[in-house]
């Protein structure tokens, strides 16, 4: 889905050659800054490879990669405040790790060990949210809290293009522009609902047209352009804290691997579509902007390779040795404070623990 | 201290703990002008304010998810839905995600939250208006699931439900909202949360109840009495976590237990006691446990919702029947 026929305008920067199409914007007049962000594009592209990796030698469950979307992500990570708080869904790890969620953090939930989601950091932060849509909810809880605490904090929601067909889609972004809350909504549209195509999903010319009919102001970036998308970022969360009121972006991109790693996405994608959005990626988009214009060679591009290859590495490490959980904890966290009949269950089970060791 | 009735008790407990809270807040589909449409939070806006108690737009699930986004910052919102029949929308987000941020996130983010959901049949309401769906939360590991039955226990259990940390689903029996006053002291006094009430000590059946059929528990008991049948009656209160000791303590006593509950039969909290009296206390019974319940029909629109109601006449026939029993 393209703006096309739609009063929505695509924002842009690097076309697909990674040429500029306009003026960069002077926040990135800094060299050291445009490295910055190609590092946090390479450093979830790694962590995404290594994942999947993982998931085929057994050592990670089912695993929703990332690949050729993370410059949504890497921009919303990069652009938020430590303060605000992310509400992701389950294809944000690219987010996650700019927040500040360990990469081992991020292995250990998808290993199946609810400890991935007790971030070190981001306390606040919510964690991935697989049924589809229900963050958004939870977002506009979030955005209230924060407009009562009156610090100028905006909650940052995530979601897909197949979660602007569930209800509770509509139900938040209409409350959100109802009661003028500090929330931002940014729908990876990667064409893509597992085999669905988001042309089947809706008849909207876009899929921020459907902002407007909550009177969200909605702009559409071109979600495979690292510039475009945290200028767009950027300027969506500065109006928010200027005037208070939600965002919508739906950032254009392409999932150019499966949905999963249980997935076959050669049953329903082309072949020549999925060359084609290959062709777009944001990796190779942003490494020629980069050899274009600021003289990045490849010895510079392996160094930063390693750079980042070490600390999935070291992540990785980290994972395999961290310790189990201990017998039971999985009753521990049901309520504050165990209940008399849970304590009895949660005992039962250990000692029939006991019994067959 | 004033004499209230239930829907009153309501109204006091959710002013109290406003006031004593100021991170609680009231959100819900008419709880703020019109003060609810049973009067629940009535004058609560006027009191605290639009930012405090405020309308939602007509949209259950979200009303739920953003309470649940509001609790996980620090914030005890009370969540009005206004009729069970309207909450499933909501499931979604009370069992997927109310019932197991804290778990999710060990501890790190959790859910103090309340929705609070008139419910059951009695007062001839339009279709949906009317059912009995309780044992679905008690399902649900993470939920407290609150049913008063009447003004005082309302008042205390709210309070507790309030300042309990984990999420609640507080049913109110809406048949007995204004049935009947008691003197209630407004000092933000909770009751617990993990005990039934005994509500009338006896020797020979154990009643066990909760919500509008404890009035029709009762009733039979006191004709009972009568016929020289001298009955328990337990208030259940909390269903979910269940306080099966108290239930089993009173049926070691009596040897008899008939369970009553206005939902459906199958798979309803009835089902649940009698399996655990029945693993647990087996060899105290006299006679076989008996359910008086709901039918496993649709609650029927309200021409004939008083004959799909456990009457105080069906407990009495099925309290006979125990007693005769050898």
């Amino acid at each position: 889905m393209t703006s096309k026929d739609s009063n929505i305008e695509l924002s842009q920067y690097l076309n697909s050659d990674g040429q500029l199409v306009q003026p960069l914007p002077s926040y990135l007049d800094d060299r050291t800054q445009l490295i910055a962000l190609y590092q946090t594009l390479l450093i979830t592209r790694l962590f995404d490879e290594a994942a999947v990796n993982l998931q085929r030698t057994g050592l990670l469950g089912t695993y929703a990669q990332s690949r050729g979307q993370e410059a949504i992500g890497c921009a919303i990570g990069k652009a938020m405040l430590n303060e605000d708080v992310f509400i992701p869904y389950y294809r944000d790890i690219a987010t996650q790790i700019q927040r500040g969620v360990l990469l081992e953090e991020i292995l250990l939930y998808w290993g199946g060990d609810e400890r991935g989601s007790c971030f070190s950091q981001q306390k606040h932060d919510f964690p991935l949210c697989v049924p589809i849509a229900t963050q958004f909810c939870h977002a506009i809880g979030v955005a209230f809290a924060l407009k009562q605490r009156a610090q100028n904090n905006v909650a940052v929601v995530t979601g897909g293009d197949g979660s602007t067909s569930k209800g509770d889609f509509y139900e938040a972004l209409n409350i959100a522009g109802a009661m003028s809350l500090p929330c931002l909504f940014v729908i990876n549209n990667n064409q893509w609902a597992i085999s669905v195509p988001v042309q089947q999903q809706t008849a909207a010319k876009t899929i921020a047209d459907k902002a407007y009919a909550a009177g969200v102001t909605a702009m559409q970036i071109d979600g495979n352009d690292p510039i475009a998308m945290l200028t767009g970022v950027k300027h969506a969360l500065k109006q928010i804290r200027h005037d208070g009121k939600p965002f919508f972006i739906e950032a254009v991109s392409y999932r150019i691997c499966n949905h999963t790693t249980a997935d076959d996405a050669t049953r329903y994608m082309q072949q020549k579509d999925l060359q084609e959005a290959t062709q777009k990626e944001p990796l190779v988009r942003y490494k020629k902007f980069l050899s274009q214009y600021h003289a990045w060679n490849d010895d510079d591009d392996s160094q930063l390779y390693q750079t980042c290859q070490q600390s999935v590495d070291q992540a990785i490490e980290h994972y395999k040795n961290t310790k189990p959980q201990a017998d039971g904890e999985f009753f521990d966290y049901m309520y504050q404070d165990l209940p008399a009949d849970l304590a009895q269950q949660k005992q039962a089970f250990l000692d029939d623990l006991n019994r067959h060791e | 201290m004033n004499e209230l009735t239930m829907i009153e008790a309501i109204n006091q407990a959710l002013n109290n703990q406003m006031r004593a809270n100021d991170q609680l807040f009231i959100l819900g589909e008419d709880v703020g002008a019109n003060g609810g449409v049973f009067r629940a939070t009535d004058g609560l806006q006027n009191e605290f304010g639009m930012q405090r108690v405020f309308d939602t737009p007509l949209a259950e699930s979200a009303i739920v998810g953003m309470a649940i986004g509001m609790a996980s910052q620090g914030l005890t919102p009370v969540a009005e839905i206004q009729f069970m029949g309207f909450i499933y929308p909501a499931i979604d987000q009370i069992l997927n995600h109310a019932a197991r941020l804290r778990n999710r996130t060990r501890g790190r983010l959790s859910c103090p939250l309340v929705i609070r959901a008139p419910f059951g049949g009695g007062i001839h309401a339009p279709e949906h208006h009317s059912e009995s769906t309780e044992s679905i939360f008690a399902h649900i590991p993470g939920l407290r699931v609150v049913i008063p039955s009447s003004p005082a226990r309302a008042y205390g259990l709210l309070i507790a439900a309030i300042q309990d940390p984990d999420p609640v689903i507080f049913l109110e029996p809406k048949r007995i909202y204004r049935d009947g006053k008691q003197a209630i002291e407004d000092d933000g006094s909770a009751l617990p949360l993990d005990s039934c009430f005994l509500l009338r000590e006896g020797i020979d059946i154990s009643l066990i109840s909760w919500g509008a059929m404890i009035k029709e528990s009762l009733e039979a008991a006191t004709q009972l009495a009568k016929k020289g049948i001298d009955v328990e009656v337990i208030d259940v209160a909390t269903i979910k976590p269940l306080d099966i000791n108290s239930i089993i303590d009173s049926v070691k006593k009596t040897g008899r237990c008939i369970i009553v509950h206005e939902a459906a039969k199958t798979c309803g909290l009835g089902a649940e006691i009698s399996a655990l009296l029945a693993e647990k206390s087996i060899t105290s019974l006299l006679a076989p446990i008996q359910r008086v319940t709901g039918y496993d029909t649709v609650m029927p629109m309200f021409k004939n919702e008083q004959h799909y109601m456990p009457s105080s006449q069906r407990i009495i026939q099925a309290a006979i029947h125990a007693m005769e029993y050898r």
